[in-house]
């Protein structure tokens, strides 16, 4: 909900502890997650993701959420699927270039991060090219199997 | 500027140097802490070589290389693949421009392997501009990679000789890896950390917006010697001539991160001539970006006012009598030329 994007990067801290504690308990289900059938949950996953993370972030479910690392604001929402900053197009006003209505994306992505209060900055960590395969499917349940291998 | 190993074939690529990652002169030049000029060269809507000439013709003996824009302002026009094509036959060192806007992570892989072996030693990773504001806004907009991936993806090409994809490659490009900086957009305290990340992507120089603002340019500066980054990358301050004081409103509006300071339309409309103020301020600016600690060179993007660059880099001594060698000039006939 795009409404809720500056709030959630106004609380980026908290919201940033509580996906770590989400994060932890999901590992702790893993075995119970892998009986049951990782490709037989990723609807259901997904449909959680888009409740959840659709509602505070905006989330567009790419499949390799990087939130952690841009303060909360959800880098799919950048009209040019940025994934590593701002483009030099950004207005005075700090809107977006190609939707004058919209906050950037990596504006907000920025504030979040200075509330992030980490030693470094986590929007300063390279992110890869997007993984086309991986829209649209569930990023939770990747990186439980992730951290499984 | 002569190199002691320039090669017979004027214009031919240098021999490349150990530490070096290209046989470019643009490379060459700034690795010898000359101030390097470069400049935009506009593409023609057009298929005639000629034309393509013709406009690098203007730039012959004040460039050190010259950009060949991918689509800029997300209007169709000549490729930069093309222009890099013609205009390396003819013994001119080319920035090729690429744009993540129209071509996947396959297409650009391919044109830079074709553009590196037909001689150019420096590509310019850019995101691009959306397609909204060109001629073609219901073009689908590509951007698989952004500027950061493309330059990591590069770099990987040249330096781990493959593919992102990891496979091999029988030989890498000799490339100059270059990006795009906008000091003067939001958010304007953490464009100098865009820069540092820009470089741990793999950036070995950036050109940058016009700099309009020598002030808020000044501050950008001093962020980034602060940060050291002034010793990994080559700076090239971007510098154009305004055509006229509505010119500037238009383009301040209409082109995406261009930000030019009230005090400078004001200028430009209280001149008697425009025109030639337009040209002035470029001078000055010029003068002043040289002077400044971490600058490298300057970018000169003079849209439609091409025949005015020449003038421009002799007036401002942007070369400080540096020679250059054009086509049309054989080196070794001129002793004059160094």
């Amino acid at each position: 909900m795009y409404r809720m994007r500056s709030w959630s990067v106004r609380h980026a801290r908290t919201l940033k502890s509580l996906y770590r504690g989400l994060e932890k308990v999901l590992l702790l289900i893993a075995p119970l997650l892998r009986r049951i059938g990782y490709e037989r949950l990723d609807k259901p996953f997904l449909w959680l993701e888009k409740a959840t993370k659709g509602f505070l972030l905006d989330s567009q479910s790419c499949g390799q959420c990087i939130v952690g690392f841009t303060g909360l604001a959800c880098p799919m929402n950048c009209p040019k699927s940025m994934r590593n900053g701002p483009c030099g197009g950004v207005r005075a006003s700090g809107k977006c270039e190609v939707k004058p209505d919209m906050d950037c994306v990596w504006v907000l992505a920025w504030e979040g991060n200075k509330r992030l209060q980490e030693k470094e900055h986590p929007i300063q960590f390279l992110q890869p090219a997007i993984d086309n395969r991986r829209i649209g499917t569930s990023a939770w349940l990747r990186e439980v199997r992730r951290h499984e291998v | 500027m002569r190199f002691d190993d320039e090669p017979l074939i004027p214009g031919e690529n240098l021999p490349l140097r150990p530490g070096h990652n290209s046989p470019g002169r643009l490379e060459r030049v700034l690795r010898a802490g000359a101030f390097a000029v470069t400049a935009e060269i506009a593409p023609p809507d057009s298929a005639d070589p000629e034309e393509v000439y013709a406009r690098a013709a203007l730039f012959d003996g004040v460039v050190d290389a010259m950009n060949a824009t991918d689509g800029s302002g997300a209007n169709c026009h000549m490729s930069s693949v093309g222009m890099c094509s013609l205009l390396t036959r003819r013994g001119y060192a080319m920035v090729m421009q690429v744009s993540a806007r129209d071509r996947n992570r396959i297409a650009i892989q391919g044109d830079v392997l074709g553009a590196s072996a037909m001689g150019v030693s420096n590509i310019l990773c850019l995101t691009g501009d959306s397609v909204g504001v060109g001629d073609h806004p219901e073009a689908k907009p590509v951007f698989d990679l952004d500027c950061m991936s493309m330059l990591g993806m590069l770099r990987g090409m040249r330096d781990q000789k493959q593919f992102l994809s990891g496979r091999q490659l029988t030989s890498p490009p000799q490339i100059f890896l270059g990006a795009a900086a906008n000091p003067f957009a939001p958010p304007l305290d953490y464009r100098p950390l865009r820069l540092a990340k820009k470089v741990a992507a793999g950036a070995q120089f950036v050109q940058t917006q016009y700099c309009f603002d020598i002030g808020l340019f000044k501050d950008y500066m001093r962020a980034v010697r602060d940060m050291g980054l002034h010793e990994k990358v080559f700076i090239l301050a971007g510098a154009g001539p305004l055509a006229s004081a509505n010119s500037a409103e238009w383009m301040r509006s209409n082109v995406p991160g261009v930000h030019i300071p009230e005090a400078v339309i004001r200028r430009m409309r209280g001149a008697q001539n425009q025109k030639e103020e337009g040209v002035n301020i470029c001078i000055e600016m010029i003068r002043e970006l040289k002077e400044i600690e971490g600058v490298s060179g300057v970018h000169l993007m003079a849209y439609r006012q091409e025949h005015r660059v020449a003038e421009i880099v002799q007036r401002s001594d942007a070369l400080s009598g540096r020679e250059l060698w054009h086509p049309g000039v054989a080196r070794d006939a001129d002793p004059a030329i160094k």
